[in-house]
This record gives structure tokens, C-alpha cells and sequence, in this order.
């Protein structure tokens, strides 16, 4: 999933500082599974940015709605009622950073303002612990690393690695980050795949990879 | 045994204080509340094994809340006790009151707002 | 001969080669250079020209090797892959080429973690490994990495750096075999000091062969103080600075940490010289250069040979 978090308050207090009623904009996909900004989150939100400007006192007012998907335009369309309606100054999206800029896409003339900041693809590891794993190169290649992604994991992204930094399976960055690859030679090695390590792994073609300029997806057999 | 304790503190039941969530202690704050505290079991002692630390680590999480928008974190607290403790309930809710006489009242209150259109 | 530079010259006459290290100002400033240079002069067969070392911004590797060579001392110019993509990569080696460069050492660079521009987009767009098979693939087949042919061939004598200390320990053979397929000619080493673990690595790669593929030079870094040692120690991964030698450190008037460090330098080297496989020794006298000439001294690495 992508992964997100909560900008800081104040920051997001920042944004909204001229505003006196906002739509708070929720999302039902990846950021409510990584508990940054589904419907439990944007009540939290709304509540404590309603707290600091009563505290203030310049009360804000503040709608929430979490709508299924933000990267789907048929569920931004859900916006049209209450935007027109209710005379928002900007809305602000708990999404990943997809959502608000579909937002502004499709309300040509409304503020749009993310409260997330959109962290990288990845997983939990336990609850409350999240990691990267991809990195969205546009070209797997992992089934060659044992299944495991140097590309995300290693902070050089490294074909080639262990570098000379691996230390008691801990990358050189941090004691908090595992050298990927001290993970890879043991995953090989219990594979029986060592051998494979051997070789050298040669340019990368990063055409695939945000190199190549943004990208596009086009499913003819879909498309209508 | 009638113990008394302050009589400004309203007393909201819960089962199991896991079931307080951050965004009833937010609540409570927007709507002027000068302080909220959440009083569960001794740690250990949860009939549902860890709804009191549950509710610890989201009563920590609103202070933050609270400290980031510039405002008191000792407003929102944790107490742990037992059924059996009545004084010690009492005590707390003493205990609490004080310190929130001494914070004075909540910035997000109505006379603070008055305050606030006056300014 | 490959490149024909002297630091190649030094080893294919089979004479135990010694290289030095300089690391360039954080400024503009070329007096500094001059100044480290001439303790350099005659003691080393080449120097390693630093580049931005530990991300830390400095004057640029290509041109403090060309002032280098003003100076009429040979330098081995370091690459990192951490600050240019693969078009930056191929420019800087032909135009340091151009410049008379003839020895170019690979690496992937430290991450800019540590530096003094956390801040920056890194690129690594290739690794160390792809970049010895980037400078080998202009050298032998006069070609860029996208086949391109060069309008003229830049001979390079290929170095890269090893770390026989870092984890997982078994694979640390097996990846400098494959630098020697990547196309390396020469291979520094992380500054030693558990010679215990250097010697079961030197074995494991004589035993398979790999001595006989590359020079390998054995990296020595004299210790200043128990205060340097403790901070390699803690602060550089992958840098196994063993208590005996803090302990040797400690058993001495602080005054004399220095002479002590020097001593156990000396002692390294005489030692690392009568190891099967080592072609040479790498002395990285960090910030004391005007100590490396008591070093190759004591080691009796004098005079440097001199060869056509």
C-alpha cells in the first residue's frame, strides 16, 4: 500500500490559517489501513484543529467526509454536492498526495490542501510499524535478490552489495535499518542460490523508473 | 462508604477504558471541558488484559495533540486503580481538580472565545 | 601494459607498491594541496585523490589530481557513485583522461547521511561494481556503457577499494572476485587492524586464485590518539578497530599516543608485507601526512623504485 503520515499540526494549522470553514477530506484505501487518514483520522484532525482556533478564538468550521477511493475520479465526483453547496474556503485531503491533486483537478477554482505527507510504498511489520519495500522502479526484479528489493531497501540501491558498511546486519545509515543485503545473502544462501550472488549484475535501465519522466498506464482491453 | 469528591467532575462509564477512544478526549476538549481524565484499572489487572494500556497510550497521544496546538497536556491524564480503592478515587478526582484550578480555565472555553472576539 | 601509469609500472616489476592519500580542501584554497603534497613527494609510487569523502563537499577529486601532477606526483583519482549519474560518470573519466589521469579508483561513496548535505538527492545510478565495468568497457572496448565508441580510448589502471571487515563475513571473497570480473586491476583495503581477520581473508583469496587477478593492497591508517581509535571504532561501520591496539594506545603518556600510533603502523606493514598475495600497502595517513615518510621509513619501503 502507499504509505502516509500525518503533516504536523501546526503545519496543517498553517495551511488553514485564513480559512474559516474547511472540508476535511478523508480516504478508504491505503491511508486508512496505515491509520494516517481514514474516517477515524479525519475526526481527530477536524477535532484538534477545531480545539487550536477555538483556543484562538476564531472558530473554524470544519465538514469530514471520507470517501472510498481519492484516486478514482467517480468518487471525487461525491465532492460536487457539498462543495456547491456549502461554500468551502478550501478542502483539505487526508489522502495520499493523489487525492488532493485530484481534487484540484476537478474543482478548477477551490484550495486544495494535503495534511499527509506521502511516505513511500510498503507494509506493516507490526501494528503501529510501517517499511518501505518498493520503489516502483517499473521493472521487478526482486525474484534475482532472493525476492527482496535492493533498489528500496538498500540506501545506495546497490545491485552489487553488500557494500563496506554492512555491520552485524545493520546498514551503515542507521541501527534501525537492516542491510537488505546481509538479508539477501542469508535468504540465498539458504536457497542454496549463493552461486547466483557470484555475478556481477550489470547496468540498470531506469527508463521503467520516474527517470523516464512520469508514467502512464494504458489497458486498451479496458479502456472504453 | 460516601465518599464525596468534586462535584464538577462528571463521571462518564465506560466498561473497559479501552473503550475510550482518542476522539471522546478530544471531544470533551473541544466542548470546553477545562480537563479530562481517565481513570482504569492497575496496570495488569484488565479484565480484557490491555484495555487499560491501550487507553494510557492514547491518552499520551491527545497530550501530544494538545502540546503541538500550544495547549496544556496536563489537562488529559491517565489514573490507575481498582474498584476497591474508593478513596483513592476520590483522592484523584481531588487530585486532578487542583491541578486544574491551577492551569486555570480552558483557552477553548466560552469566555476565552469572548476573549478572543474582544482582542 | 594497461595504462602505463607508475603506480602500474611499480607492480608489474613485481615491486611491492605504496600509495598515499590526499584528501582535498573545503575550500578554494590550493596552498593546502602543495602543502600535503610535498610530504607525499618520493615517499608513495601514486597518491588517491579523495572525492568529496564522507560526503563532505570538497574540492573536486579530477582537479586536485591534475594539480597533483603539476607537482610531479602521480595520482590515483577517486570515484564515487553517489554524486553523478552515468552521463556525469563517463564525462569526469575522459576528462580527467584528457587531463592525464591514468589511475581511477571505484566507488560506490559513503552515504550523504553523514556529510554536511544530509539534505541532498543522492543518485547512484550504477554501483561500484558497474563502475570499474564502465571504466573497463572504454579502456578495452573504446566504448560508453550504451556501446557508443569513444573518439579516443582513455587508458585507465582500474582500482577499487574492499572491505574485508564489513558483514556477512563469507561473501566478502566472493565479492571482491567479483570486482576482478567487473574488471579491476587493483584493489585497496579498508584500514586494517584485526590482522587476525585480514589473514583468514588474504588466505581465502589466495586459495582461490584471486591474488593472481589483482594487485591488492593492504590499507594501513596510523592511529593519533585512544580518541581517534574509540571513534573509528564506535562511528565508522564496517571499521574493526580491535582493544589491543586501544590498549597499546593506553599503555603509553598521552603525548606519546601519536609515536605510538606510528609504531603499530610500521609493525602493520612489516607484518602485511610477508602476507601471500599482497602486492602492496595503501597508506592512509589521514590529516598526518608529514608522518608518512617516518611510515614507509620504518617499513622499509625506501627508496620508491623507479621505473621506465
Amino acid at each position: 500500500m502507499v504509505v502516509g503520515e500525518s503533516k504536523p499540526i501546526e503545519e496543517i494549522l498553517s495551511m488553514v490559517a485564513d480559512f474559516n470553514k474547511i472540508l476535511l477530506t478523508g480516504c478508504k484505501g491505503c491511508v486508512t489501513v496505515c491509520n494516517a487518514g481514514g474516517q477515524k483520522e479525519v475526526g481527530i484532525l477536524a477535532s484538534a484543529l477545531k480545539i487550536a482556533r477555538k483556543k484562538e478564538g476564531r472558530e473554524i468550521e470544519i465538514d469530514e467526509i471520507t470517501l472510498e477511493r481519492q484516486c478514482d475520479p467517480e468518487y471525487i465526483d461525491q465532492l460536487e454536492d457539498p462543495i456547491a453547496k456549502n461554500g468551502y474556503d478550501a478542502v483539505v485531503s487526508m489522502a495520499c498526495s493523489v487525492g488532493p491533486q485530484y481534487i484540484a483537478k476537478h474543482y478548477e477554482d477551490m484550495l486544495v490542501f494535503p495534511a499527509l505527507n506521502t511516505t513511500f510504498i510498503g507494509g506493516s511489520l507490526e501494528h503501529g510499524v510501517w517499511a518501505e519495500f518498493c520503489q516502483a522502479c517499473g521493472a521487478c526484479g526482486i525474484h534475482n535478490f532472493g525476492a527482496l528489493c535492493p533498489i528500496a531497501r538498500c540506501a545506495k540501491s546497490l545491485l552489487n552489495g553488500p557494500c563496506g558498511g554492512s555491520a552485524g546486519g545493520k546498514c551503515e545509515i542507521s541501527q534501525e535499518t537492516d542491510c537488505v543485503w546481509h538479508l539477501i545473502y542469508e535468504r540465498m544462501s539458504r536457497l542454496g542460490q549463493l552461486d547466483k550472488m557470484a555475478n556481477v549484475v550489470m547496468f540498470k535501465d531506469w527508463t521503467s523508473s520516474r527517470d523516464g519522466g512520469p508514467r502512464k498506464i494504458v489497458r486498451e482491453d479496458l479502456k472504453q | 462508604m460516601r465518599l464525596s469528591y468534586p462535584s464538577n467532575v462528571k463521571v462518564i462509564n465506560v466498561p473497559c477504558t479501552g473503550r475510550v477512544d482518542i476522539l471522546h478526549l478530544l471531544k470533551a476538549i473541544e466542548d470546553g471541558a477545562d480537563g479530562v481524565y481517565v481513570a482504569g484499572c492497575l496496570e495488569g489487572d484488565c479484565h480484557y488484559l490491555t484495555g487499560n494500556l491501550k487507553a494510557k497510550k492514547r491518552v499520551a497521544y491527545v497530550k501530544k495533540v494538545l502540546e503541538d496546538i500550544g495547549m496544556e497536556p496536563e489537562r488529559v491524564e491517565m489514573y490507575n486503580l481498582s474498584a476497591a480503592q474508593g478513596t483513592r478515587f476520590a483522592e484523584i478526582a481531588r487530585e486532578f481538580t487542583e491541578r486544574i484550578l491551577d492551569l486555570g480555565p480552558s483557552p477553548v472555553g466560552s469566555e476565552a472565545k469572548s476573549g478572543g472576539e474582544a482582542a | 601494459m594497461k595504462a602505463g601509469s607508475n603506480l602500474e609500472k611499480v607492480f608489474a616489476a613485481g615491486h611491492l607498491a605504496v600509495t598515499g592519500e590526499l584528501g582535498p580542501p573545503r575550500g578554494a584554497d590550493t596552498g593546502h594541496i602543495h602543502e600535503k603534497g610535498k610530504y607525499l613527494i618520493g615517499m608513495v609510487d601514486s597518491v588517491n585523490v579523495t572525492d568529496n569523502q564522507t560526503a563532505v563537499v570538497r574540492m573536486a577529486s579530477m582537479a586536485v589530481c591534475r594539480l597533483l601532477l603539476d607537482m610531479g606526483i602521480e595520482p590515483n583519482l577517486q570515484m564515487v557513485c553517489r554524486d553523478r549519474n552515468r552521463l556525469a560518470i563517463q564525462a569526469d573519466l575522459l576528462g580527467a583522461s584528457g587531463l592525464g589521469i591514468k589511475n581511477v579508483l571505484c566507488l560506490s561513496g559513503d552515504h550523504q547521511k553523514f556529510g554536511d548535505h544530509p539534505q541532498a538527492k543522492n543518485v547512484f545510478d550504477i554501483d561500484s561494481m558497474q563502475l570499474i565495468a564502465t571504466v573497463k568497457k572504454m579502456r578495452d572496448e573504446g566504448k560508453l556503457i550504451n556501446d557508443h565508441e569513444c573518439e579516443g580510448v582513455p587508458p585507465y589502471f582500474i582500482g577499487a577499494a574492499v572491505n574485508p571487515f564489513a558483514d556477512p563475513f563469507d561473501f566478502r571473497v566472493t565479492r571482491l572476485a567479483k570486482k576482478i570480473e567487473a574488471g579491476v586491476d587493483f584493489i585497496q583495503t579498508q584500514c586494517i587492524y584485526n590482522m587476525e581477520k585480514f589473514r583468514t581473508y588474504m588466505q581465502q583469496a589466495y586459495d582461490q586464485g584471486l591474488t593472481e587477478k589483482c594487485y591488492i593492497m593492504a590499507g594501513i591508517t596510523p592511529l593519533k590518539s585512544v580518541g581517534m581509535a574509540r571513534y573509528m571504532q564506535k562511528f565508522v561501520p564496517g571499521l574493526e578497530v580491535t582493544e589491543d591496539h586501544i590498549e597499546r594506545l593506553k599503555g603509553v603518556d598521552k603525548k606519546k599516543q601519536g609515536d605510538e600510533g606510528i609504531k603499530i603502523a610500521i609493525e602493520q606493514m612489516q607484518e602485511v608485507k610477508e602476507m601471500k598475495g599482497i602486492a602492496g600497502i595503501h597508506v592512509m595517513a589521514i590529516e598526518w601526512e608529514e608522518r608518512v615518510e617516518e611510515l614507509v621509513t620504518g617499513a622499509g619501503l625506501l627508496p620508491r623504485p623507479q621505473v621506465a
